[in-house]
C-alpha cells in the first residue's frame, strides 16, 4: 500500500526559474560561439566565484561553519594541479577531480581539530589552517617554494595542441564544475541531509533535540565543500597557468570577495550566491579603477546588508514576491487513492 | 647559550603577544565577541602613533598617552555605533561585520598611507641591552615591554575582580538577561568593554611599531597571534593569555632557529598541537 501522499518540490516560480536556468545554460555552452576570448575568461572567472561562493553558503548559511579559510582548499587545490602533472605527469583534467578527493581526505583531520573550536573561535581556527597551507607550501622547492611556478608549456599542450581549442576546453570545464556544484547543492538539500542541514541552519538545538546528529552533518558538509573547492581551486589555477603560495591562498580572493558576494545576494539561499556573483562583476566592471577604495566600499556595502536587510538581495525578493527559483520547496500532496478512501 | 638567548627572546616577544590577546579575550569574555578586525585595529594604533610622534615629536613610547584614549573612543563608539547591533545568538553577524570591518580598516590605511612599510623610532633604548650572565644578553626595550604587558594584564585582573566595573563585566558575562535586571545598561557596559580591549590594542600597537616594520596587510597575522595565544593559555584566563603568548614566542623563536622559513609555522604548529592533545586550553576558565 502506498503511503497516500508525496513530496512536492517544485513550485510555478521554479519551473519558470529551472527554464530560464536550461535556456541560460545553452546560451552559455555556446559562449565559445558568440563570446571572443575576454568574455571567455570573464565568464569562467564568474563561473569560479558562482562555485565558491555556493559552497561557502553551504557551510556557512546552511551548516553553520562560518570558515575565513576556503583559500586553504583553493590553494590547496592549485598546488594538487600543479604537483601532480609536473610531478607525476598527471594529464590536467584528471588532476582537477584528483585535488577534490585528495583535499576531501585532508578536511577529514583538519575538521577533527577544528571543530573543537566554538563558533567564533572555529572561523579564526580555519584561517590559521589556511596559513598553515601557505607556509608548507612556500617550502617546497620542487614547486618553486616562496616564489611560485609556473605550469611548464608541455603540459599546457597536452589538453589541446591550439591555444583556441585550450581556452574553450577550459571554459567547458569550467561550467560543467559550476553546473555539477549547483546540481549537487540542490540534491543535497532535497535529500534527508537537505532537511537535517535546513533545520540546523533554522535552530541548532531543536535540530538536536530531533534527533538530528548535528556534528556529524556538519562534518560531510566540510569534507564536501572541501572536495569541491579544492576542484574549483585547482581549475582557476589551471587557467591562470602560474601558482604561488600569495596567490593560491589569498585571504582577500578567495574569502573575502566570497563571503561578501554571499552576504550581498543573500545567505543560506541557494540563489543567493548567484545573484550575489552577479552584483559584485557588475560593481567590479564599473568601479575596478577605484583600487582599494573599491573593496573598502563592498566591506561597506556588505556590513550595510547584514545589518538591515540580513537575507541578502534575493531575500528581499523572495519576502517581497515569493519567488522561487530552484526546486527546493517541500509541499505535501495527498495522492488520488488516498483522497479517495 | 645560544639557546637561553632564543628562549629569553621568545619569552619576551610573547609578553607583546599576550598584549594582543587579552584584549580579544576580554571582549570574548564579556560579551561573547571575537573580533576579527583586532588585528588590524593593532595596526591602525601603530598609524595613530606614528601620526602623533610626527605631528608631536613625541617619544612613540611617551605617544601611548595619546593613542590609548584615541582608541578607547574609537572602540566605545564602534560598540555602541554598530557592534551592539549584531550581537545575539546567532554567531554570523558579528563574525560578518567585523570581518567587513578588518577590510574596510586595512583598505582605508592603504588609501592614506601606501603600502610602504613604516616603523617608529625611539631613539637609544632601540639598542640598548644589559648582559645577565655569560653571553646572555637582554634588549631593555623587549624587557620592558614585556613589563608593561605584565602590568597590562595585572591591571584586568584587578579590574574584573576588585573594581564595580570589573563585578559589572562580569555579571554580564554570566547573565545578561539578568545583570539588566539588576539595572546595568548592556549597551554601555559592552562599549566600556571594547573601550578597553582597545586601550590594550593601542599599548600592544605602538610596542609593535618600535619593534618591526609595519604596514597595512600585517593586521591578520596579529589577529592570528593573539588568538592562538588565547587558545593555548585557555579561554577566559587573563594569566593564561601571558603563559599562551610566551609558548606561543618561545615556539616562533626556536622554529626561527632551526630554519628561518619555520619561524610562523613552529607557532602555527604549537598551537594546533595544544588543540589536538589539551583542547581547552593550559588554564581554562570559562567554557565558550
Amino acid at each position: 500500500m502506498s503511503a497516500g501522499f508525496h513530496v512536492e518540490h517544485a513550485s510555478r516560480s521554479s519551473r519558470i526559474g529551472m527554464a530560464v536556468f536550461a535556456i541560460a545554460l545553452l546560451a552559455l555552452a555556446a559562449a565559445p560561439a558568440w563570446g571572443g576570448r575576454d568574455d571567455l575568461r570573464l565568464l569562467s572567472e564568474i563561473y569560479a566565484y558562482v562555485a565558491l561562493a555556493s559552497l561557502w553558503n553551504l557551510l556557512a548559511g546552511y551548516a553553520g561553519l562560518v570558515s575565513v579559510g576556503q583559500q586553504a582548499y583553493v590553494g590547496l587545490g592549485g598546488y594538487i594541479l600543479f604537483a601532480s602533472t609536473i610531478l607525476f605527469g598527471m594529464h590536467p583534467l584528471v588532476a582537477v577531480p584528483v585535488a577534490g578527493v585528495i583535499a576531501a581526505v585532508v578536511a577529514l583531520p583538519v575538521a577533527g581539530l577544528m571543530f573543537r573550536l566554538r563558533g567564533h573561535y572555529f572561523a579564526i581556527g580555519t584561517w590559521v589552517v589556511a596559513e598553515v597551507f601557505r607556509l608548507l607550501s612556500s617550502q617546497i622547492s620542487a614547486l618553486g617554494g616562496g616564489s611560485g611556478i609556473s605550469l611548464p608549456a608541455g603540459i599546457v599542450t597536452s589538453m589541446a595542441s591550439s591555444r583556441q581549442m585550450r581556452e574553450f576546453l577550459i571554459y567547458w570545464v569550467a561550467l560543467t564544475l559550476v553546473v555539477v556544484v549547483l546540481a549537487a547543492i540542490v540534491l543535497l538539500l532535497r535529500s534527508r541531509y537537505g532537511l537535517a542541514l535546513t533545520a540546523i541552519r533554522d535552530n541548532e538545538l531543536a535540530a538536536r533535540s530531533n534527533g538530528i546528529d548535528v556534528t556529524r552533518t556538519k562534518l560531510v558538509v566540510y569534507v564536501l565543500t572541501a572536495f569541491g573547492t579544492a576542484m574549483v581551486g585547482a581549475l582557476i589555477f589551471l587557467q591562470k597557468l602560474r601558482i604561488s603560495p600569495d596567490t593560491a591562498f589569498s585571504v582577500n580572493d578567495w574569502t573575502a570577495f566570497v563571503i561578501f558576494i554571499t552576504v550581498i545576494g543573500g545567505i543560506g539561499r541557494v540563489e543567493g550566491p548567484i545573484i550575489g556573483t552577479v552584483v559584485f562583476f557588475l560593481l567590479r566592471q564599473t568601479l575596478a579603477d577605484l583600487g582599494s577604495l573599491y573593496l573598502l566600499m563592498l566591506g561597506a556595502v556588505a556590513i550595510a546588508v547584514m545589518l538591515f536587510a540580513p537575507k541578502g538581495i534575493w531575500g528581499l525578493l523572495v519576502e517581497r514576491f515569493g519567488w522561487q527559483l530552484l526546486p527546493l520547496e517541500r509541499r505535501l500532496r495527498l495522492s488520488a487513492d488516498a483522497r479517495t478512501t | 647559550m645560544e639557546w637561553v638567548n632564543i628562549i629569553i627572546q621568545g619569552v619576551l616577544i610573547g609578553g607583546l603577544y599576550a598584549m594582543f590577546a587579552a584584549g580579544l579575550a576580554l571582549i570574548f569574555g564579556v560579551m561573547r565577541l571575537v573580533n576579527i578586525a583586532h588585528g588590524d585595529l593593532i595596526v591602525l594604533a601603530a598609524y595613530i602613533a606614528l601620526m602623533t610622534t610626527d605631528t608631536l615629536g613625541l617619544n612613540p613610547l611617551l605617544a601611548i598617552v595619546v593613542v590609548v584614549p584615541i582608541m578607547a573612543a574609537i572602540g566605545y563608539g564602534l560598540q555602541r555605533g554598530l557592534l551592539n547591533r549584531t550581537l545575539g545568538d546567532d554567531v554570523l553577524p558579528p563574525l560578518l561585520v567585523t570581518f567587513g570591518l578588518s577590510v574596510i580598516i586595512q583598505n582605508a590605511l592603504l588609501e592614506l598611507f601606501t603600502a610602504d612599510s613604516r616603523r617608529l623610532k625611539a631613539g637609544a633604548i632601540e639598542v640598548a641591552s644589559f648582559q645577565i650572565g655569560e653571553g646572555v644578553w637582554i634588549g631593555v626595550l623587549p624587557l620592558l615591554q614585556f613589563v608593561v604587558a605584565i602590568a597590562v594584564i595585572g591591571g584586568l585582573q584587578l579590574l574584573f575582580y576588585r573594581t564595580p566595573l570589573g563585578r559589572a563585566f562580569r555579571a554580564t558575562s554570566d547573565d545578561q538577561s539578568v545583570a539588566q535586571l539588576m539595572g546595568l545598561d548592556n549597551r554601555h557596559i559592552f562599549a566600556l568593554a571594547m573601550a578597553l580591549s582597545l586601550a590594550v590594542v593601542a599599548v600592544a600597537g605602538v610596542f609593535l611599531a618600535v619593534r618591526t616594520n609595519f604596514d597595512p596587510a600585517i593586521g591578520p597575522a596579529r589577529l592570528i597571534f593573539g588568538f592562538e595565544a588565547v587558545i593555548i593559555g585557555g579561554l577566559g584566563s587573563m594569566w593564561g593569555t601571558l603563559a599562551g603568548g610566551i609558548i606561543l614566542g618561545v615556539s616562533q623563536a626556536i622554529g626561527a632557529q632551526i630554519n628561518p622559513g619555520w619561524q610562523l609555522l613552529a607557532g602555527h604548529l604549537a598551537f594546533l598541537l595544544i588543540l589536538a592533545v589539551r583542547p581547552e586550553g593550559l588554564f581554562p576558565k570559562v567554557q565558550g
